[in-house]
């Protein structure tokens, strides 16, 4: 795809420059000229969203750390300091606290927007890979901030997912324990695990940044996917980034941090759990262990498996299942809008990981088990099966021309039906 | 069945975007699951999105710790100054000054030149503290419980959602809407008010008190307050219950001073967030408006 950069040096410094570092010319490559299908919906802004959250937790987290003391001991009292009594302390700790439900609010759109849309499909196989380290990365990094106020939830939340660790032990006797002892840095959870984790918690955001940057980079030689899944064909189904794009981008960002906004100031406790305002005690249980909301779907698929082995590998299972998806899905067809029965099988997904996000917030017990079961079945039956099943025998609704013949009224000789009043390319 | 008419009739009430509506959509009639007693909410002039303390409430509330809780609580990360600060109970300056150096439980200090440790009368920046040194001492002299310190209790305890499955998701964007982060408060008012006769079937450890409140119902803690043991107010009036509302009132501006900023500020950041947004909106459709898309 030809997205050469148009820039041309103004000054004789400019030009000079340019001959030794291009960067502005990179910069007007990418981030103005940059050919953006036309037809994009705002699902398409959560990749600036998402880089928005990615810097601002990074700038709230660098802050926080100037008050911070990772220590057992004044681990808890050193938050608490930070709400109470560091000037707008308490804004910058619910910015950070809340930034990383945002986070995941943002990331989860936008992963089942790639998965409605085929985003992971040839060429973009790569892209999506990274994504999906990117996730990962970004669950421990969540998972190890979440242990640094050292409230109960967070003391016993690091207790309950390192010990999964040790059901190694069921493969090779001892592994299990080495492991975990590893993680811990002694014999239980204690100070020296607080300190560890609070040092890769402030180094994983930047190894996040930087494959960000792979992302970011794999996207702009594959170009963006986009709803009608098609690829730029001509420069009619195009805009230039820069102010289309960007326009739209900025109109999402605001309206995503208006409900950033209204959780920080109106609802700064209501993501998180009540047992976290209490220090931590390694010698009282909480009598309900729960990770943090985002994590509750992976919870439940944990518990739903019978075997303590089982449950680790299907927890694990569910997230590298999705590095395979772009194999898995035999559809040539990108785009679900053209998909009649994929488009169902897509909702029974979401409908699925909603219900295991409710269900892992649930003690394993009756009914919660079971249906835990199903949802955890359909969700990997989902990848293993349905979508390599349905590509071969779905037939897909006829493709428009190109993607400006989608959008144009009378463009390109007759769009098909439904594209143009597709409520989503408005 | 009534129930399901009026619960079906609630959950549409809320889909046509009654968000707002009071309680519709949790049943009350509903029995408490897992050992949770069903709290009902109060309504608290720092509740919601809007709320803020209500200043003469956090002084009476004061006084109920004071006068009760904390012959065993302590309050210990609340500065004896954050009660003369903007946002609290607002008590003259020299008042809490004078009540610091009255204050029964003294800080220890030092080492003094000659490495010995003293007790000295606290002063504004020091914490408001309890009884007890340490929760060995404060264990010995309670029969084995252990009163907690008060600072975030008020942010510590949450209600449990007690409804059916089906409208708790419902429950939660009606909360989500109006802002509700008043389950401590709520629950101390239910505790504090929740002391009752054990039912007949009912078998209550030596030393302990049936609360309806309580997760498990058996508390440690004798009632504090009673129908007829209340605290009187300066102007001579009091109840259980009024006492009860305040020093909760109290307890959750202990555990959140900074709310009432919070919210000011939170308003102002949403209206530049929603100004920006219109205006951004206008121009990207503006600018859209040229190109078919």
């Amino acid at each position: 795809m030809d997205h050469t950069s148009n820039y041309e040096p103004k000054s004789s410094f400019a030009k000079w420059w340019d001959d030794r570092l291009p960067v502005m010319r990179l910069m007007q490559g990418q981030l103005i000229d940059f050919p953006t299908p036309r037809n994009l919906n705002y699902l398409w802004t959560f990749g600036g969203i998402l880089t928005f959250c990615l810097a601002a937790q990074i700038m709230t987290g660098v802050v926080l750390a100037m008050h911070y003391q990772p220590s057992a001991a004044e681990a808890f009292n050193s938050v608490e300091a930070i709400r109470r009594d560091v000037n707008y302390g308490w804004m910058i700790r619910n910015f950070h606290a809340v930034g990383a439900s945002m986070f995941f609010i943002a990331v989860y759109i936008h992963i089942f927007r790639g998965l409605y849309y085929g985003s992971y499909k040839a060429p973009r196989e790569v892209l999506w890979i990274i994504g999906v380290l990117i996730f990962l990365v970004m669950m421990a990094t969540a998972f190890m901030g979440y242990a640094l106020p050292w409230g109960q939830m967070s003391f016993w939340g690091v207790t309950v997912i390192t010990n999964l660790f040790s059901s190694l032990n069921e493969i090779i006797s001892g592994v299990g324990t080495a492991v975990v002892q590893w993680l811990w840095g002694g014999y239980s959870v204690s100070g020296t695990t607080l300190n560890r984790f609070f040092s890769l918690h402030y180094l994983l955001p930047f190894v996040l940044a930087g494959l960000v940057i792979l992302h970011i980079w794999a996207l702009h030689v594959s170009g963006q996917n986009n709803p009608t899944g098609l690829d730029i064909k001509t420069k009619a189904d195009a805009v230039p980034m820069y102010p289309y794009a960007i326009a739209k981008d900025a109109v999402g960002l605001f309206a995503f941090l208006l409900l950033f906004a209204w959780f920080v100031f109106f609802l700064p406790d209501y993501l998180g759990h009540a047992d976290n305002y209490v220090e931590a005690n390694p010698l009282v249980t909480p009598p309900h262990i729960v990770p943090e909301w985002y994590f509750l779907p992976f919870y439940a698929i944990l518990r739903a498996i019978p075997s303590k082995l089982g449950g680790v590998i299907a927890m694990f299972a569910s997230i590298v299942v999705l590095v395979f998806v772009p194999w898995l899905d035999t559809s040539r067809v990108r785009s679900a809008k053209y998909r009649p029965l994929y488009k169902w099988f897509f909702w029974l997904l979401v409908i699925a990981c909603l219900g295991l996000g409710y269900l892992g917030a649930k003690p394993p017990e009756g009914a919660y088990v079971i249906w835990s079961r199903i949802f955890t079945f359909y969700y990997f039956a989902h990848f293993l099966l349905v979508m390599p099943i349905l590509g071969l025998i779905e037939t897909p609704k006829p493709l428009p021309k190109s993607i400006s013949a989608s959008v144009l009224p009378s463009g390109g000789g007759g769009a098909p039906q439904g594209a143009a009043a597709a409520p989503e390319t408005r | 069945m009534r129930f399901m008419k009026n619960a079906s009739l609630a959950t549409l009430a809320l889909a046509i975007g009654a968000a707002f509506a009071p309680s519709a959509l949790v049943p009350s009639a509903l029995a408490a699951e897992g050992g949770h007693a069903h709290i009902e909410r109060q309504t608290w002039s720092f509740g919601g999105f809007t709320g803020q303390y209500d200043t003469a409430q956090l002084q009476r509330g004061f006084q109920i710790y004071k006068e009760s809780c904390s012959f065993c609580h302590g309050l210990s990360r609340v500065r004896f100054r954050n009660l003369f600060e903007p946002g609290g109970p607002q008590f003259p300056e020299e008042a809490v000054k004078a009540l610091a150096q009255s204050w029964p439980n003294k800080i220890i200090d030092g080492p003094d030149n000659e490495g010995k440790m003293f007790e000295r009368e606290p002063k504004a920046f020091d914490p408001i503290l309890g009884p007890y040194r340490n929760d060995n001492e404060a264990r010995a002299s309670q029969n084995g419980a252990l009163p907690p310190d008060l600072s975030l209790v008020a942010k510590a305890r949450a209600v449990e959602y007690t409804g059916t499955w089906w409208a708790h998701p419902f429950s939660m964007l009606r909360d989500i809407a109006t802002g509700y982060q008043e389950g401590g408060p709520d629950y101390l008012y239910a505790l504090l008010t929740g002391y009752e006769e054990p039912p007949a079937d009912f078998t209550l450890a030596e030393g302990m008190q049936y609360n309806m409140a309580f997760p498990g119902h058996q508390i440690a803690m004798p009632a504090p307050l009673g129908k007829d043991s209340f605290i009187t107010y300066q102007d001579g009036s009091g109840s259980l219950e009024q006492n009860a509302r305040d020093v909760a009132a109290f307890l959750a501006w202990a555990a959140d001073p900074s709310l009432n900023t919070r919210k000011n500020t939170g308003w102002l950041v949403m209206l530049y967030l929603l100004i920006t947004t219109v205006l951004l909106y206008a121009g990207k459709r503006a600018l859209w408006s040229k190109i078919p898309h």
